[in-house]
């Protein structure tokens, strides 16, 4: 566990030793307060919520995300680090656990430093705070998601845009396997179980339950199921890639 | 002395190619061992499989009596590697990737001050210590990933090409520590340098296409040198001709070159059959012609020569069929 630490402040401290993070934190904060402005109209709509600032969460991650889970293992790949760690008595599921919590943690403190936000709300106006709460922690499992996908992608080359454009592309498949779009394709000869099972996976349909303030327990195990499952394939993906 | 690495029938496979291929060796405590072979001969991949990176398709490693493959994170509790090419994380600095290093490595915050202390001092670091490690000169990023290394006083220290890179000067340092540590430690060292395994080393060995081709110490790896006891000596070129006869017809002469010809002088070097010494006969000869003579000496054995006989050897057919 204080393996697992030391791999996490050390990936969390290179956030911030390169420019990345400021302006990751930057495009977050004006992309997040500009859709929900707007796009979704927060202050027009006169209500004290913040439902305009997360209904675009999903989105913003698929674009953002990728942008920081890529460097996560392809970088240790191409610059040979990872040969360093590896050889350090660790193991890789520490690694793996340690770096991913890194990245989550950052996520978190972007997402923490939206607090204006809610602080505004409150002031025009007497929100349902839970629901804002319930709405955050839902925004912070999302965002756990995208991770585990690009940290698991990052693992698979040594090229940060490959990951970046592939990790995009799986955020953006999770996100609409719900609509039409996805299951369209599978609708006309797959079995209505299949269809049903992949309309579950849909980020948005668990995000968006979260987001009226419910959290039910099968959206938080939805969460934890497919981030486990992705860092899973992460270690299998680093086992398997690691001489090349 | 007593067996820190043992490496048993080793076999590492990727796809078809067939990187090593059955490597048996073991290094005991006092033995710096030079690991050589042309590129691509298997040198890393074996270091990469006894430092518990990859692991073997075949054979067994053991490190200070833990089994790298059931038991690896003993195993390279006991083990410093240095990795080919010194990778560091570029954006720290070196005192914060030893710091970093000395956590994961399990050291408690007192010990630790101390380890890398004495890391820094033993490797000269103290004048970057703040800097970022990506603004190093190749020189100081090869000594980061060296101090990386012997940070926890390991048992075993596998370095890979550690003078690969670095000035004379610098290739003096790193040298006189690797003997400074020799006596307590099993070392391994690849290198390409064979003047390197000539200063450093207790004992070689030489790899080619995944196969181990020579084991021994430096000495008899000299002696297989068709050059092991000759003599080589200049004589003035007005006798040369003349030299060159008589020396030709002494007893247990197989062979004269001629290495270099300039103005005053003619370098020849006498190779004798059967590596015999000569050196006495040669005297005797010159003493009784009275030649110039501009310099004279008896040839160690040349490791290049040996080096290249062994490894090219281990090119001939066969080899396509194998990649």
């Amino acid at each position: 566990m204080s393996r697992t630490m030391t791999i996490f402040k050390r990936e969390l401290g290179a956030y911030f030793a390169t420019p990345v993070a400021y302006v990751f934190i930057v495009i977050f904060l004006l992309l997040t307060g500009a859709f929900a402005f707007y796009v979704g109209g927060l202050y027009e709509r006169g209500q004290a919520d913040l439902e305009p600032f997360f209904r675009f969460h999903p989105w913003l991650y698929m674009l953002l995300i990728p942008a920081i889970s890529m460097r996560l293992w392809s970088e240790e790949r191409k610059t040979g680090t990872l040969e360093l760690l590896m050889t350090l008595p660790i193991s890789l599921v520490e690694a793996v656990i340690g770096k991913y919590l890194a990245a989550w943690c950052f996520t978190a403190i972007a997402l923490g430093l939206t607090f204006p936000m809610w602080l505004t709300v409150n002031y025009l106006g007497d929100p349902d705070n839970t629901v804002i709460a319930a709405a955050y922690l839902g925004s912070l499992l999302l965002a756990g998601a995208c991770l585990a996908i690009g940290s698991c992608i990052s693992a698979l080359t040594k090229n940060q845009v490959v990951a970046f454009v592939i990790s995009f592309i799986i955020c953006f498949a999770f996100n609409l396997s719900g609509f039409p779009l996805v299951l369209d394709l599978f609708d006309a000869w797959a079995p209505q179980a299949i269809v049903d099972v992949i309309a579950s996976f849909s980020f948005l349909t668990h995000f968006e339950s979260i987001l009226k303030g419910v959290i039910d327990i099968r959206d938080i195990v939805f969460f934890a199921t497919l981030i486990s499952f992705w860092l899973y394939a992460n270690v299998l993906a680093i086992e398997a890639k690691k001489s090349s | 002395m007593e067996k820190l690495i043992e490496v048993n029938g080793l076999h590492k496979h990727f796809g078809n190619l067939i990187a090593v291929d059955g490597i048996d060796l073991d290094v005991r405590r006092g033995e710096v061992l030079g690991f050589l072979g042309p590129n691509g001969a298997g040198k890393s991949t074996t270091m990469k499989m006894i430092t518990g990176f990859l692991a073997p398709s075949a054979g067994s490693i053991s490190v200070c009596g833990h089994d790298v493959l059931s038991d690896p994170i003993a195993a390279k509790t006991n083990i410093g590697y240095l990795p080919e090419g010194a990778p560091a994380y570029g954006e720290m600095t070196p005192g914060s990737f030893l710091d970093f290093i000395a956590d994961i490595r399990g050291f408690s915050s007192g010990e630790k001050l101390n380890a890398i202390a004495r890391a820094v001092e033993r490797i000269n670091l103290q004048s970057v210590l703040h800097q970022p490690i990506e603004t190093l000169s190749k020189g100081f990023k090869r000594r980061v990933g060296l101090a990386q290394a012997i940070l926890h006083d390991p048992e075993v220290l596998i370095l890979d090409e550690p003078t690969d890179g670095l000035d004379p000067n610098q290739k003096h340092e790193v040298r006189s520590l690797i003997k400074d540590m020799a006596a307590e430690k099993a070392i391994v060292i690849s290198t390409h340098i064979l003047e390197e395994v000539d200063t450093v080393c207790s004992r070689a060995i030489i790899v080619a296409n995944g196969r181990l081709l020579f084991s021994g110490t430096t000495s008899d790896l000299a002696a297989h040198s068709r050059y092991y006891n000759a003599v080589t000596l200049s004589v003035a070129a007005a006798e040369s001709a003349s030299a060159g006869r008589a020396l030709g017809d002494i007893d247990g002469v197989a062979d004269i070159e001629i290495a270099k010809t300039d103005a005053e002088y003619v370098r020849m070097t006498v190779i004798p059959t059967d590596k015999a010494s000569i050196a006495g006969a040669i005297h005797h000869c010159i003493r009784e012609h009275d030649w110039q003579i501009g310099e004279l000496f008896v040839e160690p054995g040349r490791l290049d020569e040996v080096f290249r006989a062994i490894t090219v050897e281990a090119h001939t057919p066969g080899e396509e069929a194998r990649t």
